[in-house]
């Protein structure tokens, strides 16, 4: 008797120590802070929390909620181990939403099977692979990030705009790089275009002689690279270079970043292609945002990180609710128009329109416009190096 | 003039990158086989030991390039390796105290071993992470090319090229000097046939006075030896960053197993056949055959015996049937 007394005794402290918690909502942060993109989520995380950080200190979330982020390890490619940190973020957590995951294969497990068993919205920030807009997602999942069917359109444009007609590709063998390379070979062909020779790469192997070798002899006027810079696309690009076997590279999103002129500078001056991006103030804003909190806001994905994030917090409040089954129906509503445009460092502004039942268009630091299935339109910067620098064409 | 374009091509796209390439896991191999052979287990740490002995030379190098000291044509990181070199050895002498003392005084079996070199190894992989961090360093300098491509059929006229990286260059040099000297040093010193006679008969070795502590303390020393300096050319020849170490692993110890585990000759031989076979066998031949043969006879496809995708299956290919056909190793390793 006297240890059920207590048990219970027990049990009624923490259901007040809960209870006082309640004035704060958990968000997950889900990305790959280990493994091969493990260069890229630290400022995608701090993109994130920044705008959780806003939300927080502006005490305008429904009622003065404070926001808190708990991170988990995607590790960008074992599904087994980021569908149990995704577990771990909801059951034992409690996060409300989750902002992530990142890489497109380790997003569609964590969807499957995290994310709708137990209702729980996700906004990725970075999965690109056209397979997630026909995925099953009970309305839980979107993306701040374009599907790169998208991408593979503006690319195939690009090239034969420059009256590029053949092209060897190479694509990093994952969901994203399949995908890219799939969408792009499709596009390119039926507008008249032909890709040479298709070849997966892996990521994280030391040598690429293999890879480059199989491009060279299959030959083409460019050597499009749909990989990542910090992994075997700079491989690729430093083997071809080398062995004089290119010297005119297509470099789609996880190609292009200050790594790349870094890295190969006027060696591959000539050398195009494209990101999501755009001309909007607001990509400017976040980066002065960012480099204020002491990260790099320029660094890929960080934007639509604190984009995602931010339409989590903009959804709760228009729904009134923490409640994920709640708030996902109005993602798409605080996205896009019409409304009041928001930009970055605008949140406690958007929250306060809100309350007052306004309509708000989130535009965001990637000018987020929600389509389909919920995933970005996608803006594209067409870019070109000169003089070893990434200077902008245009935007697409 | 076909057949001079047909080599250079295979020379350009097969020949040199699978040599430098097959020196580097060569010496990660015979650091692996020389830890199995003498201290009798699969030290999974290695490609981490690789990464800190890098780690080491790069932090030393960048101190260097701050007081402007540098090789001239030569990467500076060259006189920063005996650096390295010192402090992976401290290292693996410290892991070694710490660790693997224990399990030798116990007579623990080599398994347990094992799992223990994969603890150290997730250790030295969060330590490299912390100092160095999880990005890509690159520090090269000097002189990037003994001959670029285009130098090269400048000078020569024919069609095709044909680079030769100095980093590759180096990376061959260093490796047949460093092979040279640890023959030398285990055939013909006192203290390297001491070790081959640990490592021949444990109990043999003990009773004719050989002290086991020493014998222990200079294979490590060795080993880091070997895991720095080819961690440090192969950073040289493409870049550091502690992921692409870890998974380094792999094709070393396919190297170290195929010649025969505890083999050092086989290390050598199993690390060029990995490279080779990986290269070799996923080569488009197309414009190899068009130098050759006859314009009626010019083949239509790639002429790809296999697609790169399949790159690993081979060196695995190579592996099974090396164990099912000869077990211990094409060079007559240890028992596994």
């Amino acid at each position: 008797m006297k240890k059920l007394l207590m048990a219970t005794a027990a049990t009624a402290l923490l259901a007040g120590a809960a209870a006082a918690g309640g004035d704060e909502v958990k968000i997950g942060v889900l990305l790959g802070f280990t493994g091969p993109i493990e260069s890229l989520t630290p400022n995608m995380a701090a993109g994130a929390e920044l705008a959780m950080k806003e939300v927080s200190d502006s005490g305008k979330l429904l009622g003065g909620m404070k926001v808190v982020s708990v991170r988990g390890d995607s590790t960008c490619v074992d599904a087994g181990a980021a569908t149990a940190a995704a577990e771990r973020l909801v059951t034992s957590d409690g996060v409300k939403g989750i902002m992530g995951a990142d890489c497109s294969g380790v997003t569609g497990a964590v969807l499957q099977n995290v994310a709708r068993p137990n209702g729980i919205v996700m906004i990725s920030p970075s999965a690109t692979s056209p397979a997630l807009s026909t995925a099953p997602d009970d309305g839980l999942f979107f993306r701040t990030a374009p599907s790169d069917a998208r991408q593979g359109e503006v690319m195939a444009d690009i090239i034969l705009d420059r009256g590029i007609k053949e092209v060897a590709l190479t694509y990093t063998n994952n969901d994203y790089g399949k995908g890219l390379a799939d969408s792009f070979k499709k596009a390119y062909e039926a507008k008249g275009g032909k890709v040479t020779i298709s070849i997966p790469h892996e990521d994280g192997k030391g040598d690429y002689s293999a890879e480059v070798g199989a491009l060279s002899a299959a030959g083409g006027e460019a050597l499009v690279v749909a990989g990542y810079i910090d992994q075997g696309g700079k491989g690729i690009i430093r083997a071809a270079l080398d062995t004089g076997a290119f010297d005119t590279f297509v470099l789609p999103d996880g190609m292009i970043g200050s790594k790349l002129e870094e890295y190969f500078g006027k060696e591959i001056d000539g050398s195009f292609g494209q990101h999501p991006g755009t001309d909007s103030p607001g990509a400017k804003i976040f980066q002065q945002m960012a480099k204020g909190a002491g990260f790099d806001g320029a660094s890929p994905f960080s934007a639509e990180s604190y984009d995602a994030a931010a339409l989590i917090l903009l959804a709760m409040q228009a729904a009134g609710s923490t409640d994920p089954k709640v708030y996902k129906d109005k993602v798409m509503d605080v996205a896009n128009a019409p409304g009041e445009k928001i930009l970055p460092g605008e949140l406690g502004k958007a929250l306060d329109l809100i309350a007052q039942g306004k309509d708000i268009d989130y535009v965001g630091a990637s000018a987020v416009e929600l389509i389909g299935p919920g995933e970005s339109a996608g803006n594209y910067r067409e870019i070109e190096i000169k003089d070893g620098k990434i200077t902008t064409v245009r935007y697409r | 003039m076909d057949i001079l374009n047909a080599f250079v091509l295979l020379a350009n796209f097969v020949i040199v990158p699978a040599l430098a390439y097959g020196s580097q896991l060569a010496l990660g191999a015979l650091g692996v086989t020389l830890i199995y052979g003498i201290l009798r287990f699969s030290n999974f740490a290695h490609g981490d030991t690789m990464a800190f002995g890098t780690m080491v030379t790069i932090l030393v190098t960048w101190w260097f390039w701050s007081m402007g000291i540098s090789a001239g044509p030569l990467p500076t990181a060259l006189l920063a390796l005996p650096f390295g070199i010192a402090a992976t050895a401290l290292l693996v002498l410290a892991t070694d105290r710490a660790v693997y003392r224990f399990y030798r005084r116990v007579k623990a079996k080599p398994v347990i071993f094992v799992i223990a070199s994969l603890g150290v190894m997730f250790i030295l992989n969060g330590i490299v992470r912390f100092i160095i961090g999880p990005d890509d360093r690159n520090f090269t300098d000097g002189e990037r090319f003994l001959v670029t491509a285009r130098e090269f059929r400048h000078m020569t006229g024919l069609r095709e090229g044909l680079a030769i990286k100095t980093t590759q260059a180096l990376t061959v040099v260093i490796a047949i000097l460093v092979v040279i000297a640890l023959f030398w040093f285990l055939n013909r010193t006192r203290t390297g046939k001491s070790m081959r006679a640990y490592s021949d008969n444990e109990d043999l070795a003990l009773l004719s006075g050989i002290d086991p502590e020493r014998v222990v303390v200079i294979t490590w020393v060795i080993a880091a030896g070997l895991a720095t300096i080819a961690g440090v050319l192969y950073g040289l020849d493409k870049s550091f960053k502690p992921f692409t170490y870890f998974q380094l692993l792999l094709p070393i110890f396919a190297a170290a197993i195929v010649g025969g585990l505890g083999n050092p000759l086989g290390a050598i031989a199993g690390g060029y056949l990995v490279a080779f076979s990986e290269v070799a066998v996923t080569y488009a031949y197309r414009k190899f055959f068009k130098y050759l043969l006859p314009d009626w006879l010019e083949p239509q496809g790639l002429m790809q015996l296999l697609s790169t995708d399949y790159k690993f299956a081979v060196s695995f290919a190579i592996l099974i049937l090396v164990l099912l056909f000869r077990p211990t190793g094409l060079f007559r390793g240890k028992a596994v």
